[in-house]
């Protein structure tokens, strides 16, 4: 549905060199990067802010590398939400619709309408500089949002938010996508976006777009190293959440991971850190509630620390510091308990 | 029991005294004019209803308010394009614009007269079709226009570098051209700091007199009357009509503050 052919565009301190990316229809896309990658110009390139040096940039079949942005019909949002200063929060949030001389009556219904979306209702005769970060993202997003735009450039929506308020925008962002099924493009520096919103991931580097595929793809098959450093997860899982009495568990490939915390959906990811699994010989009694059989498959020397992968099934990695490994005499081929807390692994 | 107070800063009290000279010096200047207007008020009351007098200040003031409009007409758009683009030249041009900074107002009066005189460069085919700077307002007004300029773009260009451009790539992308998110984001956010350029823009231009004596020695402007009035009539005589302009632009400045308090509140948020 869109599609960006061979883009290039050097704006001196950031550049794009021949970039390509097709997004389909209703697509959720999330680019991920280090600094400096060249994400913002991508999309400030296709919202049409900047024409490219070279290079194709295609919407719904038509060629609009040259339109003017006001006539491509693609919002954006950045990271420091960018709201008007001098307008009201209601006036914000009408400013397209104002544009495009959209009847007063109208007008309002469809602000008021989007605002009670976002909860933000009761903030439209508000300034600015009065919201919070997150009630202004709400407005900045409520603003992108009310053109019914055919595409949605997301630039780092959540990183100026602080923790709680930046899962419950992400919650709404899933929840937006669900109900206007509008191709979205967000950049994030964020993998717990990556996996809770991505259909397909991009990542770029050095203004070139290094690997597309689904969150699962790049982070189990990363294609360079740079990219396996980047995105540097590991004991990552895949599978189904399971209320089960007061807590929840999830089941990777018949091994049930109980959790503390549960998302609700067929295909959820869990990950736990390597140094939060305990390793031993014999089960260990302790209050932990994940406790698994497995068998050392590699072991490799860090120096400071040890790096232990271990098949229960399912791959796991743990890590152990220098002492602790050699207090053990562990070596490969080895059967060993892996042991942790439900509340160490981290559901999205 | 004593009450203790805090040490006064030693350095913000020296700087305080050090700096009040200057202020000092301002209001004594005032203070000691004002003593002696006041000890013949009959007199200033003849000075202040002279049509002479009154038709200098009105015309003064209105060529530099004159010049301003202009200004922001064409200084807006440059100061955007100063702003927001780099191109090959950039320096050359921002040079040519600080360039009547510079310069020595006689060496401007001198540029801009042999210009626009009648049988100037622009000058001569105005004056084909009627329109004469040579001893005429317009002549005022122009020569007001090129030592003002900077003073104008400066400040404005200033402003719009402080409007974040992606709010402007905002408003582009909801609908609104470039003009319009200019007109609309852009300069409302600039406000403050088009009010003070055009203030400060004004006020350069109602001072100025050598520039306009070069090509406008009539109608007289409040500086060449003040001048006419001192190599003819006296210190007294020119010192009141001095003295009334000072009232006239301590009145006009009370009510630019009262404006620019208004806007002030509005770009702040920026």
């Amino acid at each position: 549905m869109l599609r960006i052919e061979n883009v290039s565009k050097d704006l001196g301190e950031f550049t794009l060199k021949n970039v390509s990316l097709d997004v389909k229809d209703g697509e959720y896309m999330v680019i991920i990067g280090p600094t400096g990658a060249g994400k913002t110009i991508l999309l400030e390139t296709v919202a049409g802010v900047y024409p490219p040096d070279s290079g194709k940039v295609l919407l719904l079949g038509n060629d609009i590398t040259h339109k003017p942005p006001k006539d491509r019909n693609i919002t954006m949002v950045y990271q420091d939400y960018m709201l008007f200063p001098h307008l009201t929060v209601g006036e914000n949030i009408a400013f397209g619709l104002k544009n495009r001389k959209v009847p007063k009556d109208e007008k309002e219904t469809k602000v008021h309408e989007v605002a009670e979306l976002f909860g933000i209702d009761h903030l439209l005769h508000r300034y600015p500089d009065t919201l919070s970060g997150g009630e202004q993202q709400r407005a900045a997003i409520s603003r992108a949002i009310i053109l019914n735009p055919t595409v949605l450039l997301l630039d780092e929506p959540l990183s100026a938010l602080d923790g709680q308020t930046r899962e419950k925008l992400r919650k709404e962002l899933k929840r937006l996508h669900t109900i206007f099924g509008t191709t979205i493009i967000h950049i994030t520096h964020n993998f717990e976006e990556v996996f809770s919103l991505a259909d397909r991931v991009a990542v770029m580097n050095k203004g070139e777009i290094v690997q597309i595929g689904e969150p699962d793809d790049i982070f189990r098959r990363p294609e360079s190293e740079f990219i396996a450093q980047f995105v540097g997860v590991e004991n990552l899982f895949r599978g189904a959440c399971r209320k089960q009495g007061d807590g929840s568990y999830i089941d990777v490939k018949g091994l049930h991971i109980v959790s503390s915390t549960c998302v609700s959906g067929e295909s959820v990811y869990a990950s736990v850190r390597p140094e939060d699994i305990l390793i031993s010989r014999e089960p260990l009694d302790a209050s932990a509630r994940n406790s698994f059989q497995g068998m050392i498959a590699e072991i490799v020397d860090n120096g400071m620390f040890v790096r232990l992968s271990v098949d229960a099934g399912i791959p796991f990695v743990v890590v152990l510091t220098r002492q602790g490994y050699e207090a053990m005499n562990l070596s490969e081929g080895d059967s060993v308990y892996l042991t942790f807390k439900a509340c160490s692994v981290h559901v999205f | 029991m004593r009450r203790t107070r805090p040490l006064p800063d030693r350095c913000l009290i020296s700087f305080a005294l050090i700096g009040s000279l200057i202020v000092g010096l301002t209001v004594l200047a005032l203070l000691n004019m004002t003593v002696r207007e006041l000890a013949d008020i009959p007199h200033v009351i003849r000075v202040a209803t002279e049509t002479r007098v009154i038709d200098s200040i009105v015309t003064t003031m209105g060529a530099g308010a004159l010049a301003v409009v202009i200004l922001i007409f064409i200084g807006t758009p440059l100061a955007y394009i100063l702003a927001r683009t780099n191109f090959a030249g950039k320096g050359v041009v921002e040079s040519l614009v600080d360039l009547p900074v510079m310069l020595p107002h006689t060496v401007a009066g001198i540029l801009v007269y042999i210009l626009f005189m009648q049988r100037g460069l622009i000058g001569a085919p105005l004056d084909a079709v009627g329109f004469i700077f040579e001893d005429a307002f317009p002549g005022i007004v122009i020569a007001m226009l090129f030592v003002s300029s900077p003073y104008y773009i400066n400040s404005v260009r200033e402003g719009i570098e402080k409007v974040p451009i992606h709010l402007e790539n905002v408003a582009r992308t909801l609908g609104a051209s470039r003009f319009h998110a200019v007109l609309r984001i852009v300069l409302p956010l600039s406000s403050r700091h088009i009010m003070n350029g055009s203030i400060l823009a004004w006020g350069r231009a109602i001072g100025e007199f050598a520039a306009i004596i070069m090509i406008a020695y009539y109608p007289m402007v409040i500086s060449t009357l003040i001048y006419y009035r001192f190599t003819t009539g006296g210190l007294k005589e020119s010192s009141t009509v001095a003295f009334v302009m000072i009232l006239a632009c301590f009145v006009a400045f009370i009510m630019l503050r009262l404006i620019s308090r208004a806007l002030g509140r509005y770009d702040d948020r920026v």
